[in-house]
């Protein structure tokens, strides 16, 4: 089903959304290290030259400049890689803006292993454990292109440092454009009862694949887009244990420190019940992206298989 | 055995020839325990005539770009301006032993700016320290040849993809060489847009204090980075009196010019006392007319007809 979806990546509409942001807020500025077409933020740059600043690759750098706009009264959005904008200045951004709480909005592309042949050092797959271990960060992966521009505009608004996920390649837009975000609210996007799927980002449309898989065998699975990392849905989560008795978690990104882990904390605390993560286990290495997904089982049949393990383990 | 479209494979590993020409390496490692090191350095080069090396370089530069074309993506502009410079490397100037990759004696080279790894896997491979076959095989999912330079590849030294850490790496195994009083060089190669970041001026200065005369840093000063020209970018110059400053020797030469790429690393590697860089003036993507100066091909494969007409114009 999602497959006949179309097509278009989360940093493209970014780009195009961060134009309009610029428009209505002439205190966005941008922050770019030589990445700034990858990134989609030469769109702003164009429109706006007096507002963008390009560093080169230097993103420790970057984050103290951008730390000490915000502190300026500017509302600062910073645009790499995942790797170089969360994983390379990590302290940067712990001390110099998580600690002060100041609201630099840091725009991540090409995260996870969607950045396929450019390998290991590339795949951005610790970036939410990272950002999510940062008290009073706001931590996003949209799951399509209308949810990372309904999550680039909350991130404008909000107060505070903000991280948001995005990804190289087009991916399926599953939102239509009224689709309505609640930032930091567990999107339930289909009811069922034997058992939960609980995804993030990209991986939500694999999610809805299984579902609809299973469907089809006569099992019924709920499936929840949870979009915000951080703060957590705690109730829709908790929820959707009691009321289905398993719950299987699905990312793209290390099961450590991501989505699974954070559920797993809940359900411990609220809701014991089965849990199976789907997520990577350790590095990976270059390659096709879609053979990537396939040989580190994060495929719509490896979803289906712990679906299928949680149910055992249930009964 | 590599009959790949590839060309000659220089002092490959064969069965058919134990013994044959550039097998000065398995006599040595064999000798290893009873000849010590100065004839060792003399030995284990490989000491090609400085005539020979820009057609190795020119092989090398049609297996970059085949490696490239195959794949469908990667970097061929620094790539292609640094070849001259590894085949001046690792044809004349460094010892290593191909069949020995992590040989205690052999000298160092790191890829800093590891995006532009189809120029040291192509040299590598010439070298003879995996098959020219294998090339092929870059980017691609199972192979040994990452799309950013990774350990697992046989002659690879450090794994990099995130800019800047190549020089603190180098500061390390030049510390240690000395610890262990041995008298083996470490070469360091960075681009000149990733001179953009702190941590190389960090390296820079530690390598000073410590007095580290083993170390010799390349610059490859193409004047292209990720998205535009390093002028435009980040402002570098008067780039030879910011490592004065830091108290390198500074060397400038024309990092396409054989006679004096051979001779500028040679003199770097006897500088006493302090550290030494080599400023080498090159053009991005030299030898494919249309990717010279060009940065669109920093990171960008040629379609097939450009693919055609670059062997054409380096046949
Ligand atoms: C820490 C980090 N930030 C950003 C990048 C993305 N990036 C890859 S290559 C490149 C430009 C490098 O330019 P230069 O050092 O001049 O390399 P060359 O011209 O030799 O290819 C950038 C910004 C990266 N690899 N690492
Ligand atoms: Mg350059």
């Amino acid at each position: 089903m999602t497959q006949s979806l179309p097509k278009v990546a989360t940093r493209e509409a970014y780009g195009q959304a961060l134009v309009e942001l610029g428009r209505e807020n002439p205190d966005i500025v941008v922050l770019g290290g030589d990445l700034n077409k990858s990134t989609f933020v030469h769109l702003f740059a164009a429109e706006f030259p007096d507002r963008f600043f390009d560093f080169g690759p230097a993103e420790q750098n970057i984050m103290g400049v951008a730390a000490g706009m915000a502190a300026s009264g500017k509302v600062p959005f910073v645009s790499t890689f995942s790797v170089f904008g969360m994983c390379r200045p990590f302290d940067q951004v712990r001390v110099g803006i998580a600690q002060p709480h100041l609201g630099v909005k840091i725009v991540c592309t090409h995260a996870g292993i969607l950045t396929g042949e450019d390998g290991m050092s590339a795949h951005g797959i610790e970036d939410l454990s990272l950002a999510c271990s940062l008290p009073g960060f706001t931590v996003v992966a949209p799951s399509d292109a209308v949810e990372a521009v309904a999550a680039v505009r909350a991130a404008a608004k909000t107060p505070g440092p903000f991280y948001v996920r995005l990804y190289r390649p087009a991916t399926p837009v599953m939102h239509s454009e009224d689709y309505e975000f609640r930032l930091g609210v567990g999107d339930v996007v289909r009811q069922g009862k034997d058992a939960s799927i609980i995804a993030t980002g990209v991986m939500v449309a694999t999610a809805l694949e299984t579902a609809d898989a299973l469907t089809s065998r006569g099992v019924s699975c709920r499936v929840i887009n949870i979009h915000t990392l951080s703060p957590l849905d705690e109730d829709v989560i908790a929820t959707a244990a009691q009321e289905t008795g398993g719950v299987v978690t699905v990312e793209e990104h290390l099961s450590h420190g991501g989505l699974g882990s954070r559920v797993a904390q809940v359900l411990g605390r609220k809701a014991p019940v089965p849990l199976e993560m789907v997520a990577l286990q350790g590095y990976t290495e270059s390659g096709d992206p879609a053979l990537l997904i396939k040989k580190y089982h994060l495929a719509a049949e490896d979803v289906e298989a712990a679906v299928w393990r949680v149910l055992e383990r249930k009964s | 055995m590599l009959d790949s479209g590839l060309g000659r494979c220089y002092n490959a590993p064969s069965r058919r020839i134990e013994r044959g020409a550039g097998d000065d390496c398995i006599v040595i490692t064999e000798l290893a325990g009873i000849l010590r090191l100065p004839l060792r350095r003399l030995f284990m080069t490989r000491g090609a005539a400085i005539a020979e090396l820009p057609g190795i370089a020119r092989e090398s530069r049609r297996n970059i770009l085949k490696m490239i074309f195959e794949a469908g993506s990667g970097h061929p502009g620094g790539s292609l301006s640094e070849i001259d410079i590894l085949t001046a490397l690792y044809f004349r100037v460094m010892r290593v032993d191909p069949r020995n990759p992590r040989w205690e004696g052999r000298d160092r080279f790191i890829l800093s700016k590891a995006h532009a790894c189809p120029g040291l896997y192509a040299t590598l491979a010439a070298r003879g320290f995996f098959p020219v076959a294998d090339l092929l095989t870059f980017r691609k999912i199972n192979s040994r040849l990452q799309g950013h330079a990774h350990v697992m590849t046989p002659g690879v030294e450090m794994s990099g993809g995130s800019l800047g850490q190549g020089l603190s790496f180098g500061v390390g195994c030049a510390l240690s060489a000395r610890l262990d009083g041995l008298d083996h060089r470490v070469f360091v190669m960075l681009g000149d847009g990733e001179c953009d970041e702190g941590q190389v001026w960090e390296a820079a200065m530690s390598a000073s204090h410590y007095g580290l005369d083993n170390l010799v840093a390349i610059v490859d000063r193409n004047r292209i980075q990720n998205d535009r020209f390093t002028d435009d970018v980040m402002k570098l110059e008067p780039l030879a009196q910011k490592w004065e400053a830091f108290g390198w020797k500074a060397l400038e030469i024309d990092g396409h010019d054989m006679e004096a790429v051979v001779e500028g690393l040679e003199t770097a590697a006897t500088v006493q006392g302090q550290p030494a860089v080599v400023i080498a003036r090159t053009v991005k993507g030299k030898g494919v007319s249309f990717m010279e100066n060009n940065p669109a091909f920093h990171g960008a494969a040629p379609n097939e007809e450009e693919f055609q007409n670059a062997l054409a114009e380096l046949a």
